[in-house]
């Protein structure tokens, strides 16, 4: 335990740039159960940051805490800070709005909303800015070329979300999230759902938008983790095990339970 | 083993022809009226049934007057009843899921969806028909928007719960308000439901006599106004079908074929309408 606290400030001394997401001692409860345990990381900006562990471990919890999501459901609440370019997110006064705009999410399935493939991604565009006919259509052509969809609908955006594939409403989701530009994407298992082909395009996509965006994703898949991450964190009931970089983690794992973990003994 | 398997194939049948005569005995009835409609009031419909007015005993007419006031009243109630029904709907199952209220109001539009539809006709006689001193078509259309409200509270909340919560998250999760999402995400995904659901109203509606015998009452000539007593189609078939006149009776059933008719087109539209999204 002495061991990791010390790693720990190491790899807060390693990184130059203030994080991008501070995460400080949250816990979270689904009505009287507990989620998470004083979960504290830091998520370092313009990177992928992978959250792995067994299943009930509380990976979706912590994504769902980043844009208060769980908001919704009235038994839900979290308490301890979470700094987004230093500001807490936690507290009730940060305007929600301004918080998901900047934080985007894509889930675990693909879920298209019941219109044309235009107005899936204008919906939330429209809502934040008073754009023109025309800069709408580019907004929503560029956002459909980054999250690499714009080629295969192009000629019908129009048509109705729900004629397409799943991969294909998998990225129109992320195309939807890009729109609004946001700096934060949240990727709850976004792949767990789909074939291998469509898999790695979304993967090849996490690889393009490192580099404008911060990037926290949770995966059920090891390998995906140690593909796309620079950073991750192994969660087991509740706790951050062990955080630290990819690399590290997947080949020199410092605690037990971590190694116990991706050398397949139990998740 | 070959035992148990008889046993088994024993009970299938069984069941079988159980849930089988269960059915037929159903149908048949429901053939038996819809036969019977058909062969008395087949031969009544003609031209002059829809271009004339009721006429009075011994004299021959059509029930213009009648199609013509039901057509109003519903209209009336669809425009008061269905927004309400939709907007309440939405309550229950967007802004209130999880108050008291919400489960409080839910539960009365039950005891107000099973209402006997005469004590409707009779509430609201005592505070429009009696305040007001005379019957009217207002009063009628107040009554048929009361019977078709809690349906369409009730569809439209069900059609709402329908759309899976992730479709919610994902909406929210665009920082997009609440009544944002509800206008342009979730009607959208609920539609054909919501839509489904008023129809089915209107098929109710459209056959009830009881609210309109206390409400509407009746008119022999043509009143193009709802303040005043109102022709209308069930009312009709109830008086003429109880008179001692040949030309009455055979007015009722033509009148009994068209409102048939009338609902069991709507059915069929409902239906082609939950086909054509499912696909």
């Amino acid at each position: 335990m002495i061991e990791l606290m010390e790693w720990r400030e190491g790899a807060a001394r390693q990184s130059e740039e203030p994080p991008k997401i501070e995460v400080r001692d949250v816990d979270f409860f689904y009505g009287k159960t507990q989620a998470l345990k004083n979960v504290s990381l830091s998520v370092p900006v313009h990177a992928v940051t992978a959250i792995i562990g067994p299943s009930g471990c509380g990976k979706s919890t912590l994504l769902r805490t980043l844009n208060r999501i769980y908001e919704i459901y009235p038994d839900q609440h979290a308490t301890g800070e979470i700094l987004i370019d230093g500001a807490d997110i936690l507290d009730r006064r940060f305007p929600l709005s301004e918080l998901r705009r900047r934080v985007g999410m894509v889930f675990q399935k693909p879920t298209p909303f019941a219109t044309s493939i235009r107005n899936n991604v204008a919906f939330a565009l429209s809502y934040y800015e008073r754009l023109s006919r025309s800069e709408m259509a580019d907004r929503v052509e560029d956002a459909l070329r980054r999250a690499a969809l714009w080629d295969e609908v192009k000629d019908k955006l129009g048509a109705s979300a729900l004629s397409l594939s799943g991969g294909q409403q998998q990225r129109l989701c992320i195309a939807r999230t890009l729109a609004v530009r946001p700096d934060v994407i949240l990727l709850d298992e976004p792949t767990s759902a789909l074939d291998p082909i469509s898999t790695a395009r979304i993967e090849e996509l996490i690889h393009e938008l490192r580099g404008q965006f911060t990037i926290v994703i949770v995966t059920h898949n090891m390998q995906q983790a140690a593909r796309v991450s620079q950073r991750t964190a192994f969660f087991h009931l509740g706790e951050v095990v062990e955080f630290g970089d990819t690399a590290q983690i997947f080949t020199n794992p410092r605690v037990q339970r971590t190694q116990d973990y991706i050398t397949g003994r139990y998740g | 083993m070959g035992l148990v398997l008889l046993q088994r194939r024993a009970v299938d049948a069984l069941a079988f022809l159980f849930a089988s005569a269960a059915t037929l005995f159903g149908l048949f009835w429901l053939f038996w009226i819809l036969w019977t409609t058909f062969r008395r009031g087949l031969g009544a419909i003609n031209v002059a049934l829809f271009t004339q007015m009721t006429p009075p005993p011994g004299s021959t007419g059509g029930l213009l007057n009648a199609f013509y006031g039901s057509a109003v009243m519903i209209g009336f109630a669809v425009i008061v009843g269905a927004p309400l029904g939709v907007a309440a709907g939405t309550y229950l199952a967007e802004h209130g899921r999880y108050s008291r209220l919400a489960a409080a109001v839910s539960f009365l539009n039950d005891v107000l969806l099973s209402a006997p539809s005469i004590v409707i006709g009779l509430f609201v006689y005592e505070i429009v028909v009696r305040t007001s001193g005379h019957f009217s078509g207002y009063a009628g259309a107040i009554a048929l928007a009361m019977i078709l409200l809690p349906i369409v509270v009730r569809t439209s909340d069900e059609a709402l719960r329908l759309v899976p919560d992730q479709m919610r998250e994902a909406a929210f999760a665009l920082g997009v308000p609440r009544w944002r999402v509800t206008a342009q995400i979730l009607y959208k995904a609920a539609m054909t439901a919501i839509l489904t659901g008023v129809l089915l109203g209107v098929a109710r509606i459209a056959g009830e006599t009881a609210p309109l015998l206390f409400t509407a009452l009746n008119n022999q000539f043509w009143s193009g106004s709802l303040s005043g007593p109102l022709a209308n189609v069930p009312v009709v078939i109830f008086q003429y079908a109880m008179s001692p006149y040949d030309e009455w009776h055979t007015l009722a059933w033509a009148g009994a074929l068209v409102l048939t008719l009338f609902v069991l087109g709507l059915n069929l539209v409902v239906r082609m309408i939950a086909k054509r999204t499912s696909k």
